[in-house]
């Protein structure tokens, strides 16, 4: 707090609304920032907190509404005008170009050029921008190989390249969207120190964000948006998270799942020492070993990027093998078709479920059959059933509650919890010994995540057997029997839910009790 | 729901490519009205005139059904030339060195170069699937080595008619060609060399439709068109399909070239370029809303255009490929969907308005 | 002697009919650079043939010809950025449309300007791109088959250096690569995508109509119906071939232009090959060599698709 100069107003909304035809996504918000705050907006996805800020950046322009930066009324129309004004922004989604080095990223639209006398050559002067980047990167503490490949770093190097970026441009607003998603904790530890540092040098911060707890460490203030509403702005310091998910949610949140007691079965999947490659041919996967058992649900955490999506392509028959064994039902289905690994008895909730999971261009009843489409009933003798097709659809809408309840809806047009519903529908149908599930509440509001839970949790205690790896700590925590850490391609630690608190596997997450020099 | 906005566009499309043509003629001091008025003459004045306007269209609509084939299942098939090429060139090959009784020459000869030229689009699906590599090079330089491996071919002199730059004639057991003592009837509509090649190609229409819409055959290959991502997570195999589908799309663009040779030309000549049935069978496609019902008008309206506007040049001087460039301001437009989106979007809005000064 | 004479025969044809290559190869360059997939090549290029040999034959002037075919190429290519930059086109289907107006429109005007022939008149010697080096060595030496070429072969060349430097070491360079693989982030930055493809599409048409204007100026003295006959579809594998690059184009077109040379020069022989085979040794050695070195080779990341701004 004592950063904050509240004799500044830095930013003020007034009534912003942004429509998308006829989608209010933003509704006469009013938002205050001071000098030195680090203001948190807090909402579920799709609230519109992102949307405001895109307003701000001037990537969208508000329906009606003014910005005041500074006291000094504002028409932020385009980036370059928001940048001009002092406002940089942090991309939830890194705004990079993967084949540029990390200074031609941050030069990148005011590109430092030779010039002879007052001409401008338009010539490149990479080596003039490395410098500046360079004393940039050790005035703030964000350490970064500027002449490195975006493809070739860390996340978290591309990170600090992406507040560079900003502070390159002489920001003294930065947004931060969503920034702690692809960091362990201890990174977000760094980050918010990063924050703080900030803050004591005059800047500003607003950071978007879901998380409750990190609003809790690192923010001054909170403004919470609802459905597009901004419902309060609190004193951090002076509610409790269950507050803020309150105020979030609009009612109040449980954050504990109903489970029964544990009923451990059998070894129903055995992986044993596999080794599966990345699209780079290098092993994301080395030599990983897991068991798991029906009747329970084992959650994978770790962070994105240790080899948690090649574990699932490879045990799924999407990416090859190069090694090891995938004991199925007493089966080594390693290097098996997809086709044959559905069969025997293991599905798939796919974490892009976009991208895997469904063919937007197809209606739900035809997305219901991607898997079946080719048996009984659907198809007899290569020809399509029409009517036992549509007659599955509409079941399985009826008991999983899809909407619209129309089966020759395209589901293109379906919400991400109604998509992922489709989805669930159709895996849980198969019947299957093994159901993997992977980041299954990405990007969905809080009656789909429960309801996804609410299905895991189902499957369970019908003795089936869950494996699920997520990138939200809680819910791993929440959700699971057991709990393994994947670190590096490998699986570090396997822990009893009981036993297992963030700390613990904050620290295993990032590799610690590894004997690894890079501790 | 959105078939008919298909519709309605692509008839906005035709008509913005006439009208535009219209005022290219205007502005080059040529009557668009004259130029017009001979090419709907040319098309529908006589019987004649109407039977070789189907004539003309049959192939573009087979080759049309060919690359919309393709279309539906992701891929794009500039590779109809060459497949029209390969698929000519077997059936006169067939329909000249083997000796078979009457319409089983026939059908053996289609049914030849279909296999042919079903391999030939083989190639690039097998291309792409093994080696990744884009199908719209790969049938590129496929249409090249069609078309030089058939003059090859024909230079060949057991096959090259003397004095000629074409091939000899297929036998008469081969044709496809309808009863002679049909010349006759209907006021000289048979006195054009029309043939069973438009009922064919009809069949071939419906049955392709039949395929994407009725089969697992048909549901693996727009799956895998769609989304080949999704297709491999649901157990579809998408390299077997994605060669399977050029397969198919290639066999169907050598029965274009087949029913051609058998039902007009009776032979295949030395080409210095390309005729380019494969090319328009693109745009075929696409006007035919890549749909294979749609190809039969989008075919016969092609070969409408073509056979009558090349009438225009010796009916009153107008150079004829105004046809050309109104064909392509009609795929311009059919490209844009946006276009009619924003044309309707700007209506909706004004409505809105209404509705908002009313309140 | 005849073994570098013949040598010397097919390097000089080789270059000529490499340099209309490397022109269009450019323009694709460029423009999927900036993530604007041009098909539509092959109608500029004939379009710029077609202009550059009108232009040549009623002014008298290569010169003038010849920047008329570029201007030609680039209205043309105008057409194809209004209609994927800013109406969000299938950028494919736009290009075969391009291929339908470019030779539709050449022989459309070539009737009306010539009498209703469907070629130009030809343009006299001394009118066509001039040849620099001719008479400085010995006729029919190594040097002169090799070297004595139209103006428009050494141009073709300086312009592949100047598209590396334009590409890779300025500004609008950068500016256009990241608007091809990432133009979100370009947006973000301020960078004002539409235009930035439209002065890359545009460009593009201009290099594709100097491609034009380099046969119907050079190579040969006029433009005809077979002129250009698929050479902008070359062009295309050339720079797929190229990975994309400037100077991977231009190794690409000289091996096109070699095979090209190789069959002129078999054809002149008593080598008993038949000409159709010769002819077919370009594409296949292009697909043998897609097969094996180049396949899983990938354009800018977000070549072909367009760019619409309000993504939630």
């Amino acid at each position: 707090m004592n950063n904050i100069d509240f004799s500044t107003k830095v930013i003020e909304m007034k009534g912003i609304t942004k429509k998308f035809g006829n989608f209010v996504a933003n509704d006469n918000i009013d938002l205050t920032v001071h000098k030195g705050e680090i203001h948190a907006l807090l909402g579920e996805n799709g609230a519109g907190k992102t949307t405001l800020m895109n307003v701000l950046y001037g990537l969208y322009t508000p329906t009606s509404g003014e910005i005041m930066i500074n006291g000094e009324k504002v028409e932020i129309t385009n980036p370059n005008i928001a940048i001009q004004h002092g406002i940089g922004m942090v991309h939830q989604h890194f705004m990079l170009v993967d084949v540029f080095t990390v200074v031609e990223n941050i030069m990148l639209g005011m590109e430092t050029t030779v010039k002879k006398g007052n001409w401008d050559t338009g010539r490149l002067d990479v080596k003039k921008a490395r410098q500046q980047v360079k004393e940039l990167s050790k005035k703030y503490g964000l350490y970064v190989d500027p002449d490195a490949k975006i493809e070739d770093i860390t996340v978290g190097m591309q990170q600090r390249v992406e507040i560079l970026k900003a502070l390159y441009r002489g920001a003294d607003i930065l947004i931060f969207d969503e920034p702690t998603a692809v960091l362990t904790p201890q990174e977000i530890d760094e980050l918010i120190d990063i924050m703080k540092n900030l803050t004591s040098q005059g800047k500003t911060i607003i950071i978007i964000t879901h998380k409750l707890k990190e609003i809790k460490q690192s923010a001054d203030f909170c403004t919470i948006i609802r459905r597009g509403k901004k419902i309060d702005t609190v004193k951090v310091n002076e509610v409790t998270e269950e507050d803020l998910a309150e105020k979030m949610v609009g009612r109040q949140v449980s954050f504990v799942v109903d489970k029964k007691k544990l009923e451990k079965g059998e070894v129903v999947l055995d992986i044993d020492n596999i080794v599966v490659k990345d699209n780079r041919k290098l092993k994301a996967v080395d030599g990983l070993s897991l068991k798991l058992y029906s009747g329970e649900i084992l959650g994978i955490a770790g962070i994105d990027g240790n080899g948690q999506s090649e574990l699932i392509e490879g045990i799924t028959g999407l990416r090859s093998i190069e090694s090891g064994n995938v004991i199925l039902k007493g089966e080594n289905v390693a290097n098996s078709t997809p086709k044959h690994i559905i069969e025997k008895g293991m599905s798939t909730i796919p974490e892009d479920r976009q991208r895997r999971g469904l063919v937007l261009d197809f209606t739900i009843g035809e997305n219901f059959i991607l898997e079946n489409y080719h048996k009984e009933p659907f198809a007899k003798k290569g020809k399509l059933q029409h009517t036992e097709i549509s007659k599955n659809a509409k079941e399985l809408i009826r008991k999983f509650d899809v909407r619209p309840q129309d089966e020759n809806q395209y589901a293109k047009a379906l919400s991400g919890g109604n998509q992922q519903k489709v989805i669930i529908a159709r895996e849980v149908s198969n019947d299957p010994d093994v159901l993997i599930a992977a980041q299954p509440t990405r990007g969905l509001d809080v009656g789909a995540i429960e309801f996804v839970h609410k299905s895991l949790v189902e499957q369970r205690d019908r003795g089936k057997a869950v494996l699920l790896i997520s990138f939200e700590l809680d819910e791993v925590m929440n959700l699971s029997d057991r709990i393994a850490v994947i670190y590096d391609g490998k699986i570090v630690s396997v822990l009893d839910a009981k036993e297992a608190d963030e700390k613990i596997l904050g620290y295993l997450m990032a590799g610690g009790g590894v004997d690894d020099e890079r501790q | 729901m959105m078939k008919d906005n298909k519709l309605k566009f692509t008839i906005i499309a035709i008509l913005i490519g006439l009208v535009i043509g219209a005022i290219i003629l205007l502005i080059t001091g040529y009557n668009p009205k004259e130029a017009y008025g001979i090419m709907i003459r040319g098309v529908f004045g006589k019987p004649k005139f109407i039977s070789w306007t189907i004539i003309k269209s049959t192939p573009l609509i087979l080759t049309g059904i060919s690359v919309a084939f393709a279309f539906k299942t992701g891929l794009f098939n500039i590779g109809a030339e060459g497949q029209f090429i390969i698929g000519a060139l077997v059936a006169t090959l067939v329909g000249y060195f083997w000796h078979l009784p009457p319409v089983i020459h026939a059908i053996v000869a289609l049914l030849m170069a279909c296999l042919a030229a079903a391999i030939w689009g083989g190639i690039a699906g097998l291309l792409k699937s093994k080696f990744g590599v884009n199908e719209v090079i790969t049938t590129i330089m496929l249409n090249w080595i069609a078309l030089y491996f058939s003059n090859f071919m024909v230079f060949w002199d057991k096959f090259k008619r003397p004095e000629s730059e074409a091939s000899q004639k297929i036998l008469e057991s081969a044709s496809i060609g309808l009863p002679e003592n049909w010349k006759a009837l209907f006021g000289g509509f048979f006195d054009a060399p029309i043939n069973w090649g438009f009922l064919i190609a009809i069949l071939v229409a419906f049955y392709v439709r039949h395929i994407l819409k009725n089969t697992t055959l048909g549901y693996e290959l727009r799956a895998v068109g769609l989304n080949k991502d999704a297709a491999e997570y649901g157990g579809i195999n998408v390299k077997k399909n994605t060669v399977v589908a050029m397969m198919i799309a290639g066999g169907i663009a050598g029965l274009a070239g087949a029913v051609h040779v058998l039902g007009v030309t009776r032979e295949v000549s030395i080409l210095a370029a390309m005729e380019g049935n494969g090319f328009d069978g693109i745009a075929v496609s696409l006007i035919g809303a890549n749909n294979p019902i749609g190809c039969i008008f989008a075919g016969l309206l092609f070969g409408a255009l073509k056979y009558g506007g090349y009438k225009i040049q010796p009916g009153m001087g107008a150079p004829s490929e105004i046809i050309n460039i109104v064909i392509g301001i009609i795929v311009l437009f059919i490209a844009m969907p946006k276009l009619i989106e924003m044309f309707k979007m700007k209506r909706v809005k004004k409505r809105g308005e209404e509705v908002e000064s009313i309140k | 002697m005849k073994a570098l004479n013949d040598l010397g025969l097919i390097l000089g044809i080789s270059l000529m009919y490499a340099a209309p290559l490397m022109y269009t190869a450019l323009g694709g360059v460029i423009s999927e650079s900036s993530g604007v997939v041009n098909i539509g090549l092959e109608g500029m290029m004939t379009i710029g043939a077609f202009v550059g040999a009108t232009v040549g034959y009623y002014s008298g002037n290569p010169w003038l010809a010849f920047l008329s075919a570029g201007l030609a190429g680039g209205i043309l290519a105008l057409l194809h950025a209004i209609a994927c930059v800013t109406f969000t086109a299938e950028q494919v289907v736009s290009g075969i449309a391009i291929n339908f107006l470019g030779p539709g429109l050449a022989l459309f005007l070539s009737r009306i300007f010539f009498d209703g022939a469907t070629m130009t008149k030809p343009i006299q010697l001394d009118n066509k791109m001039p040849r620099p080096l001719n008479g400085v060595f010995a006729q029919n030496s190594f040097l002169d088959l090799v070297f004595n070429q139209y103006v428009t072969v050494y141009i073709a060349f300086i312009l592949v250096l100047v598209v590396w430097y334009l590409l890779y070491k300025t500004r609008l360079g950068l500016r256009i690569r990241s608007v091809g693989e990432h133009p979100r982030a370009a947006d973000t930055l301020g960078i004002n995508v539409f235009k930035t493809k439209y002065l890359a599409v545009i460009l593009s048409g201009v290099f594709a109509g100097f491609g034009g204007a380099a046969m119907s100026l050079a190579v040969v003295s006029n433009f005809r119906q077979t002129l250009i006959s698929g050479q902008g579809f070359i062009a295309l594998a050339a720079m797929i071939f190229g990975k994309w690059t400037p100077q991977g184009s231009m190794w690409a077109c000289l091996i096109f232009g070699l095979a090209q040379g190789l069959v002129v020069y078999l054809g002149g022989t008593d080598i008993a090959v038949s000409s159709q085979l010769l002819a077919m040794i370009p594409y296949v050695i292009t697909l043998i060599i897609l097969m094996g070195f180049v396949g899983r080779a990938t354009g800018p990341a977000a070549n072909g698709i367009p760019y619409e701004k309000n993504q939630e």
